[in-house]
């Protein structure tokens, strides 16, 4: 199939739903039938037009949400990571830690943000840590599960070779957790602009989050829109950009190990 | 081409370990699998071991490998008893071929060497050189799942072989092929194991397989496992394969080892 047939199906349904949303809100019979009124819903050309408008606010802003996201997401995969690999290398920490690794995901990020801002204030690092918060937990679990799903066999073939447990590690189980680290890698990326706009919303001075905040007060609907479709679009990029690492990265067929 | 191959285990062949077991017997849980085996192989030697499916062959390797220690009894690999001694002492090659499959055929073939500290360039280098005696030659850069069953299990073989070890326990290696790949197969290990001193202990199901590429042959009882019959194979090796195979000696030790299987079943 080629990419523009692959691609048309999306397209088409997605600039139908565009044009019913612009009808509905322009034709006056329609909208007053619906009982819809402009301001709290503004046209997709409406839309349009606040995103050129208000360009260089939203740039600002977006720029502002797209550093919290990258510096909480790159802080989690680096902590998950290593605590997949240290609950892995031993039984008694897997068995110590997992309730609370579990526990720690059952907490709203709604809920804890507030505080985070109580505890460390308006800054940087709140957003970042609320953002890693919610991002840890898909990495970790996703991670440690591929450790941990390693043919017993290839371990024990790795053995009769020679090698040592960091070797196997190294060599067998790392790689071989890979295309699992890649999963909790793409949820974890969806999910870190909206733990995003959670942290924004507990206390923030700038950021698409806070914009959303601000407009949204202000009936300013049009430019709340923008300001959605904005961390949308970083979102599907980003997941974008993390599953074209994982094609480069893991170039083999994943879905087994070994074929029998 | 054969010195070429055997130079990278010359020196682990070249001593050579005798494998000796006595009286082991194994056990998981209450279930016993090994009962009171003994035997013997000396360098240059191989040994077939046929039995039924699910007989414990494979436990008995792990056992004799050092992977597993044994209830009771004991098992030597030239003058070591130790399990990690003894896992030093031996190559395993599993059933299953068990290639990294994000890792070429020649980083496969070369993973012993890289795990005892050689560069990758020096490694890769040593491997390849092997390539064209296995009949792999064009193949040094492809990925596992880019190879037929038989060159994988070629790839998995010198991958064994490039362990270096004086000791060569076979799991099946050949099982998971089909009839004629499993011949071309086995023709080719005869031709890889005539003149070298390795000690090699190779496990099946398949009687005819055990009796071609063996000088001896251990034919075990369904579990508990236990050697119901040992045959001595006095003719040497022969590389043609199709010719071994129907000659009237082999007919009569074939229907000698099946009937002994029978035999053991019931």
């Amino acid at each position: 199939m080629s990419a523009a047939r692959r691609y048309l199906a999306p397209a088409a349904v997605i600039l139908v739903l565009l044009g019913a949303w612009e009808l509905a809100a322009r034709w006056d019979w329609i909208s007053n039938a619906l009982n819809i009124q402009d301001f709290l819903v503004p046209a997709p050309s409406d839309i349009a037009t606040s995103l050129w408008r208000d360009r260089s606010l939203l740039a600002d802003d977006s720029w502002v949400t797209l550093r919290e996201v990258l510096l909480g997401f790159l802080c989690a995969l680096a902590a998950g990571l290593a605590f997949a690999v240290i609950l892995h290398l031993s039984d008694t920490l897997r068995r110590a830690f997992y309730p609370l690794l579990v526990a720690s995901q059952t907490i709203p990020p709604v809920a804890i943000a507030p505080i985070l801002i109580v505890w460390f204030g308006f800054g940087l690092g709140p957003k970042v840590l609320l953002i890693a918060l919610v991002c840890f937990f898909p990495v970790t679990v996703n991670t440690l599960d591929g450790l941990r799903s390693v043919d017993p066999q290839l371990i024990t073939m790795m053995r009769t070779l020679g090698a040592s447990r960091t070797q196997i590690l190294s060599r067998v189980e790392l790689p071989s957790a890979l295309p699992f680290f890649f999963s909790g890698t793409k949820i974890a990326i969806a999910v870190a602009v909206i733990g995003a706009v959670f942290a924004e919303w507990a206390g923030a001075g700038s950021g698409l989050g806070h914009q959303i905040l601000i407009a949204s007060s202000n009936l300013l609907t049009a430019r709340m829109f923008a300001a959605i479709t904005l961390l949308s679009v970083m979102a599907i990029v980003l997941f974008a950009v993390v599953s074209l690492i994982e094609r480069k990265v893991v170039t083999w067929d994943s879905r087994g190990v070994t074929r029998t | 081409m054969l010195t070429r191959l055997r130079e990278g285990t010359q020196d682990a062949a070249r001593e050579g370990r005798p494998v000796r077991a006595s009286g082991i017997s194994h056990s998981f849980g209450e279930l016993r699998v090994i009962d009171r085996i003994d035997l013997e192989v000396e360098p240059g030697e191989v040994l077939g071991i046929v039995g039924p499916s699910g007989c414990g062959k494979t436990t008995l390797l792990e056992l004799l490998a050092g992977l597993r220690t044994p209830d009771s009894g004991s098992v030597s690999i030239g003058d070591r008893s130790e399990p990690a001694e003894r896992l030093e002492g031996c190559a395993y090659m599993p059933q299953r071929d068990l290639l990294l499959p994000w890792l070429s055929a020649v980083d496969n073939a070369a993973l012993a060497l890289r795990l005892a500290g050689a560069s990758r360039s020096a490694a890769r280098t040593e491997a390849s050189g092997h390539f064209e005696r296995l009949g792999l030659s064009g193949f040094e850069e492809a990925r596992p799942g880019e190879l037929s069953g038989g060159m994988r299990q070629r790839v998995a073989f010198l991958r064994t072989l490039m362990a270096g070890r004086p000791v060569l326990l076979l799991d099946e290696p050949f099982a998971s092929l089909d009839a004629i790949t499993r011949a071309e197969m086995q023709s080719w290990l005869a031709g890889v194991l005539g003149p070298d001193l390795h000690t090699v202990v190779l496990v099946t199901h398949d009687v005819e397989e055990a009796l071609y590429l063996s000088d001896r042959v251990l034919v075990l009882t369904p579990r508990p496992a236990t050697v119901a019959e040992r045959i001595e194979i006095d003719a040497p090796r022969a590389t043609d394969r199709a010719a071994a195979v129907t000659s009237p000696e082999f007919a009569e030790l074939k229907e000698r080892a099946l009937r002994s299987l029978a035999e053991a079943a019931r």
